[in-house]
């Protein structure tokens, strides 16, 4: 087939695939199965990204069910014992089920095409981590209807998503609430583990020619910096799980006070997680801004070396700032000094990479289409998440704050404001690529600002009560507290993102059938995944490529300016 | 197809990549080696805060012959990779066959020093805190030995049957990169079990 006004000059012949995309053929019953057999990573990039939508809104319906409950004071549409339950799922889904299956769900899809790969580097171990964490996901929400059944809500976990010892050990919580919780948090950080595996080798192992490291787009880089994260860091979580079953099952003391038994080790051996799990989740959200910032404002991204640097440093800062987690616990002066310094330490690689940000939008042709005003909702967010995240370092501050609603709005301003924001650029952004349509601009415009107006509302507001006072994971208030006109807007927020995330289902539902067609490269874009049909076929490129500079579409389309001219 | 590859002069040049194998398996041992972390930090935070005994000094025997056998058998599966790689069969099948031999001795090792502490010294992992922490760590080794022996045994069986060829020796380094990580770690858990845990 003819390049169709590409410009094949100078030895450089179109490598944009424009093979019409292929069309489903069999019956219903064959296509399951080959989704059910599938080793292909685009596949199970998508499962992965369907899994984590399904638990977001899962986790979602949790969260609305917490802020009728707190909307008013004295509340009493939940019990205690239910609203423990609501918020161990929400934070344990919303980690484990929904971060993680959407990052490692667009790492799966974009990684091998971004390095001109045609998959990962073992798609059978990727098969086997997708249907790991998937069953690990299944097996905590039996939890609702599993053991001694419904009433109430079931044996779910009750205990926490940081579940603290001893309240974890049989003698405080017998039944079996805390072994599904151990046990597929446990299962599905193998997967966890796995993907990280593959994911390294896949960059590190499957690049196409030319693709040097200091060519790899910078996605790839953060893909490796957080699988690096999740071997060291989903590792210890693994192994604090097992330590936890072995107390329950075997008798065992690890975190039984009574015997001697340490509840702090346990609360070292999370946070040692914890903190570099939030790192885990916010780098993808850095990927994804990586690659959009510079396509929607017509510009090569600015510092890219430094971009690398800044991206593998705080992989390394965040593995040494656990303990501001623990201020409260107690340490020595040094401990907390330690810790004050090594978290404010972070505040430097990710100031390189905000305004590297802001340098690449400085002067160029900004188009605001969706991803881009996703992606400007997040720098904004994202640096004030950031502030609020200094306030805390400081250990002093700390002990006035620590588990208020204060903490409980900086981490989802983290969590929501810049990393679920940024997952939401990406879907509008790689959406065309994956199903070949483009998603409705109308909607996603409503979507964008439904979700900035929910969003401040509830998360901006939330950080008040903390201030006043008001402690996490209680499941109502006294009405003379001053916290009452606050909460009510916190929960009203709350709904008006519920409503925008709804608008987005809706449209990935229609569009998907009704949607525009995209063609290969609808954002005029410059990484090797937009060479491909969309949605690409198995093989990914039917010839492999072979790059010469970090933008190789734009290369392509500019055969008298490329890139490679310059490095 | 209905493309061409985007190609430019230098692609003559050489491409080499570091081989997948080793990088997932280098992958492999950094999360294994943070696993070997958090227990062995347990067992260290741990020491001498039991209210009941038995403590480790009073039932512990250090096992030097078993540790030699373990720790030798790192130079015999380099004697196999290295005879692999220059095409002498018989001389892979024959040092394969001992690293196996020696790690059997040493897991026959830890279950009779596992018997006697269970029949002789009543030390089972819920007596109390050493119990719990002391069997969760060389259990935990103990179970990568039994993982590296039954890989290494499938190697055998198909090295016996001639279909382990020169070939492999690329596989063969990757899985010898997994025994001297369990090596390593018997170094670790040695050194804190037996030399510091007992004084």
């Amino acid at each position: 087939m003819d390049a169709q006004g590409m410009p094949a000059a100078r030895g450089i012949q179109a490598g944009i695939d424009r093979t019409p995309a292929q069309t489903a053929s069999g019956t219903w019953l064959e296509h399951v199965h080959g989704w059910i057999i599938t080793v292909d990573h685009k596949r199970l990039g998508i499962m992965y990204i369907v899994l984590g939508l399904v638990f977001l809104l899962v986790g979602g319906l949790e969260a609305m069910l917490i802020r009728i409950q707190l909307a008013v004071p004295h509340n009493t549409f939940v019990s205690p014992y239910t609203y423990n339950r609501l918020f161990t799922m929400h934070g344990t889904t919303m980690v484990f089920l929904v971060g993680m299956p959407l990052i490692f769900g667009f790492g799966n899809y974009l990684v091998p095409l971004m390095i001109g790969a045609r998959d990962m580097a073992f798609p059978r171990l990727n098969a086997f981590s997708f249907w790991v964490a998937a069953f690990g996901g299944i097996l905590l929400y039996y939890s609702f209807i599993g053991g001694n059944g419904l009433a109430g809500t079931g044996t779910a976990p009750d205990v926490a998503w940081f579940a603290y010892a001893p309240l974890t050990e049989k003698a405080f919580s017998p039944g079996h609430t805390v072994d599904y919780w151990a046990v597929s948090i446990f299962v599905s950080g193998i997967g966890s583990i796995g993907t990280a595996i593959n994911i390294l080798a896949t960059v590190f192992c499957m690049r196409c020619k030319g693709m040097t490291l200091m060519r790899l787009p910078l996605l790839a880089w953060l893909y490796a910096t957080v699988s690096f994260l999740v071997l060291v860091a989903v590792s210890p979580l693994t192994a604090a799980q097992a330590m936890l079953v072995i107390d329950r099952y075997l008798g065992g003391h690890f975190f039984d006070t009574q015997a001697g038994g340490s509840a702090i080790l346990w609360a070292h051996f999370f946070w040692i997680f914890g903190h570099p799990e939030v790192y885990v989740l916010v780098l993808p959200a850095f990927a994804f801004a990586n690659e959009i910032i510079p396509v929607f404002s017509r510009k090569a991204i600015f510092g890219y070396e430094a971009m690398v640097a800044a991206s593998v440093g705080i992989g390394f800062i965040s593995l040494g700032v656990w303990a501001h987690h623990m201020f409260t616990i107690g340490m020595t002066s040094f401990g907390n000094a330690f810790f004050t310094l090594s978290t404010m330490l972070v505040s430097i690689p990710t100031g390189i990479k905000t305004f590297n940000w802001l340098a690449t939008i400085w002067g160029g042709k900004v188009r605001f289409e969706t991803p881009m005003l996703f992606s400007i909702a997040f720098l904004f967010q994202w640096v004030l998440a950031g502030l609020t995240g200094i306030m805390l370092s400081v250990s002093a501050w700390n002990w006035q704050l620590h588990n208020s609603y204060f903490v409980v709005a900086h981490f989802h301003y983290v969590l929501v404001g810049a990393i679920v924001f940024m997952i939401f650029a990406a879907i509008y952004y790689w959406y065309p690529k994956m199903t070949g349509r483009m998603l409705d601009e109308t909607l996603g415009k409503w979507h964008f600002w439904l979700m900035v107006l929910g969003f401040h509302m509830t998360f901006d507001v939330m950080h008040f009560p903390g201030l006043l006072g008001m402690p996490r994971q209680i499941y109502t208030y006294e009405p003379d507290r001053g916290w009452n006109t606050l909460n009510f807007i916190v929960s009203v927020g709350g709904f008006i993102q519920a409503i925008a995330i709804l608008i987005l289902v809706y449209n990935m539902v229609h569009s998907y059938f009704r949607g525009r067609e995209a063609g290969p490269d609808p954002w005029d874009a410059w990484t090797l995944e937009w060479a491909t049909p969309s949605p690409p076929p198995p093989y990914n490129f039917p010839v492999e490529p072979e790059v010469s500079s970090r933008r190789p579409l734009w290369d392509l389309k500019h055969p008298e300016d490329p890139d490679s001219a310059f490095e | 197809m209905a493309t061409v590859p985007l190609q430019h002069a230098k692609s003559d040049a050489e491409w080499r990549q570091p081989s997948r194998g080793v990088v997932a398996m280098a992958s492999l041992i950094t999360a294994e080696s943070a696993i070997f972390t958090i227990f062995v930090t347990a067992y260290l935070y741990n020491l001498g805060r039991d209210v009941s005994g038995p403590t480790p000094k009073q039932v512990l025997e250090v096992p030097w012959f078993y540790s030699v056998c373990l720790l030798s058998s790192s130079g015999f599966i380099v004697l196999a990779e290295h005879a692999i790689e220059h095409a002498r069969m018989g001389a892979f099948r024959l040092w394969w066959a001992v690293t196996i031999l020696l790690g059997l001795i040493f897991l026959y090792g830890t279950g009779a020093e596992w018997h006697k502490l269970i029949v002789h010294d009543h030390l089972t992992i819920s007596t109390n805190l050493f119990g719990t922490t002391y069997y969760s760590l060389v259990g935990l080794h103990a179970s990568h030995v039994v993982v590296g022996l039954l890989m290494m045994l499938v190697v055998l069986a198909f090295a016996l049957t001639r279909h382990v060829r020169p070939e492999h020796a690329y596989r063969i380094k990757v899985l010898a990169l997994y025994w001297h990580f369990v090596d390593a770690v018997w170094v670790v858990v040695f050194t804190v079990v037996y030399l510091v845990g007992r004084s």
